[in-house]
């Protein structure tokens, strides 16, 4: 992949570096609902600039995985690394504690997130949403800040909602509001938990055009989706969960032409 | 038909309707019909009317104590009602023990049984003397300190339930979209959630409010010439109960009409950007007396 500076990215002053060629290490991974054990062993690592997209039915334990890496929820037993930081817990004597929330809540600036629903906060507008975490969080002076906000609203293409609240917007200009407002906190990697499920057909396309724009841009990217024509066209390398384990791993091509597990093909044969 | 069923199908009686209204035309005429046996018996217009809108110094201090105890009372509950929500929502389970039993005597018990026993009862032990204060060279006695303090702390443990169920009622993703961008709890709910569950507090907030310039009215017990004290002493001096008693109540009433204006106004503003908010609050027809006014179709109608 070649990486240009480009427009969403440049306007949060370009890639994030990590400080690491791996920017996830996930090891034996393990998680419980109560009995119900929904991560099993997952191990996987994404590395600086790679775009990973996870797939598999509902229940798979797609989404519980990639909130589990920001810490969202506990995991039971294994390690996740984010940039070489463990995530969410310190280790005392191998075994996990979880760490005090202030080391969690600096952990997050580094994990960008897109929430299914949005999650845009209906009582401030659409540059308020953007600029809030990086004037509370990261102390940016205020101009500093809502020059960023403008910027990155110019670059999702709504530089004229600037003042609107998000229930004016369309479900794709609000995920697009979104997308920005996590790029706002200068993430090293963004996880998408099915960003374009709950919005109509006709703006599916707008939301995936920005995530393909940031792709391209070099952003680490953890994308769970059920959108194989977005896979086949950004995807460094595709995953395959069922059951809470992942059991099939490749490209995108791999996925389309040569699909080796039974459920993945069943799966594929009911999406595409 | 029989007489009870007319009387279903005419709602009030016309019997009892009668006597009510020429109860009430003795009343605005003055001829009562007990004749001179009695100093008083004819509605004392002037006492009445004077009490009301020349109203002395008295009854203007006592108007005075009664807004200000509860405007001071309401804030220490609202301030006292977040904390004692948070706590009740802590993940330490001592915290949110602490909070419940804390909600559960204040409102398992009687108002006027706090009152007397915080200032009385406390005093009496010399646990704390409610000694008079300064407060920027205003002296403040220490009935009124005491009957603030349980006022508000009444308040806090009604305000908590209300809290509670403002914050309950924010998408638990308000919460992880903060979280994620890096705030802390304490910021998030400061910043995102709080706010949000402010829109949905501030109309049982303001009923609340209603309430409690009424119930300052308890005071009295302290010893505190709030506005309803000021007329048990007026009454007292010139024997006139029903004047004083129901000038104290027009007062009263229109504290309360004038707060239903401020709270109209204040959920107005709070509605704004709000999702599928009204331009309006309830009317004041309808705060008052409980009228739904007809919906507009505009309201109905859906969609973006």
């Amino acid at each position: 992949m070649t990486v240009q500076p480009h427009d969403l990215l440049a306007a949060i002053g370009g890639v994030p570096k990590p400080p690491t060629e791996v920017v996830i290490q996930a090891t034996d991974v393990n998680k419980w609902f109560g009995r119900l054990h929904v991560l099993r062993d997952i191990s996987m690592t994404v590395k600086r600039q790679e775009v990973v997209v996870v797939i598999g039915a509902s229940g798979s334990g797609k989404t519980t995985f990639i909130r589990c890496v920001n810490h969202l929820e506990k995991i039971q037993s294994g390690r996740i690394f984010v940039n070489g930081h463990l995530i969410g817990y310190r280790e005392v004597n191998g075994k996990l504690v979880e760490d005090k929330e202030s080391n969690i809540a600096k952990q997050r600036q580094e994990i960008g997130m897109v929430f299914q629903r949005f999650n845009l906060f209906p009582h401030k507008t659409a540059l308020e949403n953007i600029i809030e975490a990086p004037l509370l969080v990261r102390k940016t002076p205020p101009a500093e800040a809502t020059d960023m906000g403008k910027a990155l609203l110019t670059r999702v293409g709504l530089a004229a909602k600037a003042d609107v609240y998000p229930a004016q917007l369309s479900g794709g200009q609000q995920q697009r509001v979104a997308i920005a407002r996590a790029l706002a906190m200068k993430p090293a990697l963004m996880l998408f938990d099915e960003p374009t499920s709950a919005l109509d057909p006709e703006m599916i396309g707008e939301v995936l055009e920005v995530m393909k724009e940031l792709a391209r841009e070099g952003m680490t990217m953890i994308v769970v989706t059920h959108e194989m024509g977005f896979a086949r066209e950004v995807a460094d390398r595709v995953l395959m969960m069922d059951e809470g384990q992942i059991i099939e791993e490749g490209t995108p091509e791999h996925f389309f032409t040569n699909p080796q597990n039974e459920r993945t093909k069943s799966f594929l044969s009911k999406i595409l | 038909m029989t007489p009870s069923r007319i009387s279903r199908t005419l709602g009030p009686r016309p019997a009892v309707v009668l006597a009510g209204a020429s109860s009430l035309a003795l009343l605005v005429t003055g001829c009562g019909s007990q004749g001179a046996a009695t100093t008083h018996v004819a509605f004392d217009w002037s006492a009445f009317t004077s009490s009301l809108f020349t109203p002395d110094h008295l009854i203007l201090a006592g108007l005075f104590l009664t807004v200000v105890i509860s405007v001071i009372s309401q804030a220490i509950g609202v301030i006292l009602g977040v904390f004692l929500a948070l706590a009740r929502m802590a993940k330490a389970a001592p915290i949110r023990w602490i909070a419940s039993i804390y909600i559960w005597v204040f409102r398992g018990t009687p108002l006027l049984v706090q009152l007397v026993f915080f200032y009385f009862g406390v005093g009496a032990v010399h646990l704390f003397g409610w000694n008079p204060i300064n407060v920027l060279g205003l002296q403040i006695p220490g009935a009124i300190q005491a009957g603030i303090f349980v006022l508000g702390a009444n308040e806090g443990a009604y305000m908590s339930e209300i809290v509670r169920a403002g914050i309950i009622s924010i998408d638990p993703g308000q919460m992880e979209a903060a979280k994620s961008l890096g705030m802390t709890y304490a910021q998030a709910m400061r910043r995102i959630v709080l706010p949000q569950a402010a829109r949905v507090i501030i109309p049982p907030l303001g009923n609340e409010f209603n309430n409690m310039l009424k119930t300052t009215s308890l005071l009295f017990v302290l010893g505190i010439q709030e506005l309803y004290e000021t007329f048990v002493i007026k009454q007292g001096q010139n024997y006139l109960p029903f004047e004083m008693y129901l000038a104290c109540a027009l007062w009263f009433l229109l504290l309360t009409t004038i707060w239903g204006f401020i709270q109209a106004r204040i959920e107005r503003q709070f509605a704004k950007g709000a999702p599928g908010a009204p331009t309006s609050g309830p009317g004041l027809r309808q705060r008052l007396f409980g009228v739904r006014p007809a919906v507009e179709p505009s309201l109905v109608s859906g969609g973006r």
